[in-house]
């Protein structure tokens, strides 16, 4: 049941993601970098809720997991370059944990 | 700079096939090594993997040829598997708990890791095929 839980929600998570990503990622990727900072603020709201465990695996493990992706930022942040890679792990860097504490403190 | 174009149905799919089942095979880890209390090296290990097989897929052929199968798999397949949201969410939870060296390590540590691994794979594409992929969509 749980498993089913999270394919669902990565499924509409990951799409999300494609969808946001292929409009507004530019030479820096705007994006991806907001996909992955409202995704780490949702997740720390539903942490501070303390989810159901059904609700936890759609909403947390799949839609928040998929929304979310690291191997992207990685590869972006090495392909766009010094100065603007740079400038990407930085601002997901901090943006996206502040975000995160910043859910779970209003949650 | 990359014009913005409209994602066509066809490739939205495949993304969220393999974003479906990137996350179930993230979850499956979890369940069999479960993260606990202090450095969660599941997730550290499943961001470093795929971060690397990302910057890896440009190497095949195939994946070059039909953009589904690069979407499908690069911001489907790892994109699902791969999770940015669960780095920031264990951060805050170690730091909370009063860990703020693991903390630290660990947002560093993987931060660091899957760059290294990615520069290091990219040094094995050629920049014809990464452009190649870039264009099709597969690394976002």
């Amino acid at each position: 049941m749980s498993g089913l839980l999270v394919a669902l929600g990565a499924a509409v998570g990951a799409s999300s993601r494609f969808l946001v990503a292929t409009r507004l990622d530019r030479e820096l990727p705007w994006g991806t970098l907001l996909v992955n900072v409202a995704g780490s603020f949702v997740l720390g709201v539903l942490t501070a809720l303390s989810l159901s465990e059904s609700a936890t695996a759609l909403l947390g493990v799949g839609f928040c997991g998929g929304f979310t992706t690291y191997s992207a930022f990685a590869v972006q942040a090495v392909e766009r370059g010094p100065r603007v890679g740079t400038a990407y792990a930085a601002l997901t860097l901090l943006l996206a944990p502040a975000a995160c504490a910043l859910g779970f403190w209003l949650g | 700079m990359r014009a913005a174009r409209p994602a066509p149905p066809r490739l939205v799919a495949a993304v969220a096939v393999g974003g479906a089942l990137g996350a179930l095979a993230r979850w499956w880890l979890g369940e069999a090594v479960p993260d606990g209390s202090g450095f969660p090296w599941t997730t550290f290990a499943i961001n470093l993997a795929g971060s690397l097989l990302l910057a890896l897929l440009p190497l095949l052929a195939a994946v070059r040829e039909r953009q589904v199968l690069a979407v499908g798999l690069g911001p489907g397949l790892l994109g699902g598997f791969t999770t940015l949201s669960a780095w920031s969410e264990q951060s805050r939870a170690l730091l909370h708990d009063g860990q703020a060296a693991v903390a630290a390590a660990y947002l560093f540590g993987t931060l660091v890791a899957c760059l290294a691994a990615v520069a290091l794979a990219s040094r094995l594409a050629t920049a014809g095929e990464r452009a190649e992929f870039a264009v099709e969509g597969g690394d976002e």
